[in-house]
């Protein structure tokens, strides 16, 4: 009921009740800076999340993808090897999919460097197998001291093998992305209370001629809520759009630039930052509501 | 209108008021005296529900204060004027606009109480004022100012603290024959003073009771006066 009351009040505005609270500036003016502060490091901390998100799913598609296997033997033992290794692979728990290339693919592969000429046939070109690994991926150390048994021609090549822990870091990057978030709006929550209690306690004459002539507290709170909840909700909004603006000059994400430079949002998340400053108006909403009821139960 | 049966009140120590018994029937005009300290300020805020007995039954309107939530109070100060004896406003708002504040916090201010509020202005010797700031006032201008915000919602019921402690003479006549139109319009009216030649004065055109509170108790004055 009382959150009702509250939300109308300040959703609907009342310019004379707004007169009845004087322009305290210091504690607004502070809330107003504490808010844009807290919201350009939240769109940050988003972008950081989102990123790192992107950067685990990203690397986490490549490194499902393949491994290759490559077999150096003299012209007479290739099939030999390259049949025994396919069985090993296909042993291998692990192994989605171990293909060998054929010339044909092989002479592709070639081909920018050598020209399409190249007699793929007779020479001694090294036999390429494609594995697929399992999501899980499998056990390298093991597969490698049975190749090195089995095929000593063969080289495991596990060209996206040391992103592994980068994934994981990643991730873990995301998750503390959001608790930074978290931390944001409990720190917004607290200097907008504290802010809310020095204004009520320097307009503690202000609230007693009120009540004298029979305000009820959800009109006293309600004048502060609303005030306090502009400026966090004025405040969110230009943090937000500076935070928006130094991310757009960032450059996008590029093969070469790995992480650092896909710190911004893409695609549809840009919608996501226009969430911070109603989430900021929400926090100071609710502060200052708690707070406004604590210092008004306690008076006469 | 406001009824105290056995009521005691103490800040923390020994009783300040013990024992008061007292029906405040509407239409009727008391006042109530006694030495300094003695607790007439702390009475009169028992009887807007900003203090609460210690130990007896106050009601207000016919409710027992024990019963009343905080919205209940509120709703029951906009039949109750009261007019402290150290008046306090929003010093940052204009005094029209503070005259007219228990209009705006009721949800009642409208155009139409312009006229009211002038001529409330007018009958407390403010005209010329409207625009100036409380803090710019003199201590009788402050003090009729508070009487006519305390008027401005035609309450029921006027709680008056010393209404007259700052003003001249001429001045006080004034406020008092404000107060005795009020009363004959049914008002019921309750002052607190010392100022014995007022009560007087308000003898001869009104019928009053005059309390005094003596010895934590309250009684019947009269003789003296
Ligand atoms: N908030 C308070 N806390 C503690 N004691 C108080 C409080 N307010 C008043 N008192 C004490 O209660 C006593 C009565 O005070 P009160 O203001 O009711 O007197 P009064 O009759 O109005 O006096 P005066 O004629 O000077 O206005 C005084 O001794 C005062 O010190
Ligand atoms: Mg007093």
């Amino acid at each position: 009921m009382w959150f009702r009351t509250m939300l109308w009040a300040v959703l609907r505005g009342d310019k004379a009740a707004d007169r009845v609270v004087p322009p305290s500036g210091f504690t607004v003016r502070l809330t107003l800076f504490t808010s844009a502060a807290m919201a350009f490091l939240t769109v940050f901390a988003l972008a950081l999340s989102l990123a790192a998100g992107r950067l685990a799913a990203d690397w986490g598609d490549v490194l499902a993808r393949s491994s290759t296997l490559r077999i150096s033997a003299p012209a007479g033992q290739m099939a030999e090897q390259t049949a025994t290794a396919l069985k090993v692979l296909e042993q291998t728990p692990g192994v989605l999919e171990a293909r060998a290339l054929s010339d044909a693919e092989q002479q592709e592969l070639l081909e920018p460097w050598f020209g399409p000429d190249l007699p793929v046939e007779s020479l001694p070109v090294p036999r390429l197998i494609a594995i697929t690994e399992t999501p899980a991926g499998y056990d390298s150390a093991g597969l490698r001291l049975r190749l090195q048994a089995e095929v000593p021609g063969a080289v495991l090549d596990e060209h996206t093998r040391w992103r592994r822990p980068l994934v994981t870091a990643a991730g873990r990057l995301r998750l503390l992305g959001w608790v930074a978030i978290l931390l944001l709006a409990s720190v917004t929550g607290a200097m907008v209370t504290l802010a809310a209690n020095a204004a009520l306690s320097a307009n503690a004459q202000v609230i007693a001629v009120l009540r004298l002539v029979g305000a009820t507290d959800a009109y006293i709170a309600s004048a502060f809520v609303r005030r306090f909840t502009q400026r966090t909700l004025t405040g969110g909004a230009v943090g937000t759009a500076l935070a928006v603006a130094a991310l757009s000059v960032m450059p996008g994400a590029t093969e070469t630039g790995g992480f650092l430079t896909g710190l911004r949002f893409e695609g549809w998340h840009w919608v996501l930052p226009l969430c911070v400053p109603p989430l900021a108006a929400a926090v100071g909403f609710a502060a200052t509501d708690a707070a406004a009821r604590r210092v008004l139960g306690d008076l006469a | 209108m406001i009824e105290l049966e056995n009521v005691a009140y103490s800040y923390g120590g020994d009783d300040l008021l013990a024992g008061m018994s007292l029906q405040i029937a509407p239409g009727s005009f008391h006042f109530l005296t006694g030495p300094s300290g003695a607790g007439k300020t702390t009475l009169l805020k028992l009887c807007y529900g900003a203090l609460r007995p210690t130990s007896g039954q106050l009601t207000i309107f016919g409710q027992d204060v024990q019963t009343l939530g905080r919205d209940d109070v509120a709703m029951a100060r906009r039949r109750i004027g009261v007019v402290h004896q150290d008046c306090q406003f929003l010093d940052h708002l204009p005094l029209q606009e503070n005259i007219a504040l228990p209009l705006t916090v009721s949800g009642q201010a409208s155009p139409e109480q312009a006229g009211n509020l002038h001529e409330l202005m007018s009958w407390v010797g403010l005209l010329g004022k409207e625009d100036a700031l409380p803090p710019e006032l003199s201590g009788g201008e402050r003090q009729r100012a508070a009487l006519a915000r305390a008027l401005i919602l035609s309450p029921d019921v006027i709680l008056a603290d010393e209404p007259t402690g700052n003003v001249d003479w001429e001045m006080s006549q004034r406020l008092l024959r404000l107060l005795v139109e009020l009363n004959k319009m049914g008002k019921t009216i309750l002052i607190a003073t010392h100022d014995l030649m007022l009560i007087r004065a308000a003898k001869s055109q009104v019928s009053t009771r005059v309390l005094r509170i003596a010895n934590r108790q309250l009684i019947a004055a009269g003789a003296e006066l």
